[in-house]
């Protein structure tokens, strides 16, 4: 079976990892292996914008995935980018082994001020799930049931479902 | 199948064309990428895009003088201007030349992919009329909304009457009926499926975070709001806001729900600006309505305002005949996620689900057999694996070790009792004519008691 390899980068609040894995653990039918590192993101960073540019993070994961027969996700806290839009919550290789996720806009202080720590564990849940779907091979799904649905502001994030749908979960092999 | 649409991005900068490459391949589109005019052009001569977006600054021919060019080509195409720098000059002749819209880097993803969806959306209109024709017959229906009794059969007839139309429904039934599923079904039959059905748990919702939470707020609106954020009405704009345990909401809600309802118009929290959201309102309660707005708990206006086409859904204990094929989908459903083998269920545990009140309804099933195919060491549930003290339920033990006629006898007193011995209420539950129940009682010398 395929296993899954979640690698918190920098993280600030591994407490926050012990929680999120259970959840993700309630749909996710694949082990799942957590392999904390600390490794320095300066290379992708943009004064200009003051974000990350997630594809070079994700070019620059790539060896760590070389050895694994799985899929290697990574979560992040810092704030994501790719040059033509102003953010993404994740960037994933579209049939490949490599993806990654940020918090930063997952935190629900981000928008309102208000500190929410079951949503962002949620959010990030539903994160983690659509850009492994997309590694998995799945494109963005028309079912807004369906954690495949595009988020593009967390509003959608927040309405989309937790779950794949069926026709989704079919595709996928573990 | 839906045909997939192609889509071509003309840009001069390699990293613009390959950001945008790889974001609509995830929507599943078909993209070329082309570098200048010329190369866009000889793309569009191979044939068709379902859309364009287009550099208005390119060395070469500028992506005005090629919007121009492709029009000419094909007078239909769905053209999306990109440009680094915003300005009204720019945005008006690009409109006026027959751009679909206009849209500056870096993009906001939201923004840019709600304007491909509307384009292709339009386009799409068209086919979707016929393909909605034809499957009239036909309702889609949320996986788990599971039923074959005549009750159930004529939800499904009120689903397919209500759902093509706009009329606001109002859902009344026990908590666990299944009231969102019967919504989701409304809504997957609507012209507005593409779009999402927001729910909005009444009921779980703080008074005090309502406003924001309903209608948005903009950046700066309160301490800590640094960015704008839309609400639910606004998340709602061309699906369904579903307002579930709508019962309980307080009198300051009530007047701003009527007041959006009726205008479909608010402003976000902090601002001034006057949004209209295109969304359609499904309510539902396990509260009697009637008795609040008589109350005075309800307001009377707002319920008259939802209760356009309502729609009762029974109790389980209503409907038993749906309880096996209930069970049997929970079953697959569980033993799928834990990976288990169990293949069915005792005809013991089937007929004790069969009499079971189910006050907890569909819900409560589903968490019965959640729970039986945990502990389950068969290949069958056993009625000790479902999750109701068998054991200590004299009444079951009592029933299990009578004649028929003992079991009968003690289930109409029971029906009875329960019913304050009104004769024509236990002959509904019964379901059995008001003169056999009086002959029965006669036969068991049944009495009321004093």
């Amino acid at each position: 079976m395929t296993e899954i390899t979640i690698a918190p980068i920098n993280f600030s609040n591994p407490e926050l990892i012990d929680k999120i894995i259970p959840e993700l653990k309630k749909i996710l039918a694949a082990p799942t292996n957590i392999n904390p590192l600390t490794t320095d993101l300066s290379f992708a960073y943009s004064v200009e914008r003051r974000q990350y540019y997630s594809t070079k993070i994700l070019q620059y994961l790539l060896p760590y995935s070389e050895k694994l027969t799985g899929k290697f996700l990574a979560l992040v806290e810092v704030d994501l980018y790719i040059p033509v839009f102003t953010y993404v919550f994740g960037e994933a290789q579209l049939n490949g082994k490599v993806s990654l996720v940020s918090l930063c806009r997952l935190h629900e202080e981000f928008y309102s001020g208000i500190t929410d720590e079951r949503l962002l564990i949620i959010r990030t849940v539903k994160e983690i799930l659509h850009e492994l779907g997309h590694n998995f091979g799945l494109i963005h799904c028309k079912d807004w049931d369906c954690v495949m649905h595009s988020s593009l502001g967390i509003e959608e994030v927040d309405i989309k479902g937790i779950d794949y749908c069926e026709s989704c979960k079919s595709k996928i092999s573990f | 199948m839906e045909k997939k649409h192609r889509i071509l991005v003309v840009d001069d900068e390699e990293i613009v064309r390959q950001s945008l490459l790889a974001w609509f391949k995830e929507d599943g589109y078909d993209i070329d990428t082309a570098e200048n005019a010329d190369a866009a052009l000889r793309l569009f001569e191979t044939g068709k895009y379902s859309l364009i977006l287009l550099d208005i600054k390119m060395p070469g021919m500028s992506g005005m003088d090629l919007l121009i060019k492709l029009k000419e080509y094909d007078p239909n195409a769905i053209i999306i201007l990109i440009t680094a720098y915003a300005s009204v000059s720019s945005a008006v002749k690009a409109l006026k030349s027959g751009a679909y819209d206009y849209i500056t880097k870096p993009i906001d993803p939201d923004e840019l992919s709600h304007i491909v969806e509307k384009a292709l959306y339009q386009k799409n209109l068209e086919a979707e009329n016929v393909k909605l024709k034809e499957s009239i017959d036909e309702i889609a229906k949320p996986d788990n909304l599971i039923g074959e009794s005549h009750q159930m059969k004529e939800i499904y007839n009120l689903i397919h009457t209500v759902a093509p139309t706009d009329t606001t429904v109002l859902i009344l039934g026990e908590s666990g009926t299944g009231k969102e599923l019967v919504a989701k079904a409304i809504h997957l039959n609507s012209k507005r499926k593409y779009f999402p059905m927001v729910t909005v748990n009444c009921g779980a919702l703080p008074e005090t975070l309502l406003e924001s939470e309903l209608f948005g707020h903009e950046k700066g609106a309160f301490t800590g709001a640094h960015y704008r954020r839309k609400g639910k009405f606004e998340m709602a704009n061309g699906g369904t806001i579903f307002l579930d345990e709508i019962g309980t909401i307080s009198n300051k809600v009530q007047v701003e729900l009527l007041r959006v309802i009726e205008t479909k118009q608010f402003t976000r929290v902090g601002g001034s600006e006057t949004i209209s959201s295109d969304f359609r309102v499904i309510a539902a309660t396990n509260e009697n309505l009637e008795e609040l707005v008589k109350e005075g708990k309800f307001r009377e206006d707002l319920y008259y305002r939802l209760n356009v086409f309502t729609i009762h859904i029974p109790p389980l204990r209503e409907r038993v005949d749906d309880i096996p094929l209930l069970a049997n989908y929970f079953l697959k459903k569980y033993t799928s996620s834990m990976n288990k083998k169990i293949t069915g269920m005792s005809d013991e545990a089937i007929n004790f689900m069969l009499k079971y009140k189910w006050h907890g309804n569909v819900r409560e099933l589903e968490n019965a057999i959640e729970r039986a195919v945990v502990v389950c060491r068969n290949d069958k549930i056993q009625l000790e694996d479902l999750p109701f003290k068998v054991s200590n339920n004299k009444q079951w033990n009592d029933v299990e070790d009578k004649s028929l006629s003992e079991v009968e006898k003690r289930h109409i007193t029971l029906v009875l009792k329960e019913n304050n011995w009104t004769i024509s209420k236990s002959a509904d539950d019964l379901k059995i004519d008001r003169v056999t129940l009086y002959n029965k009682i006669k036969k068991y010398g049944l009495r009321k008691p004093e």
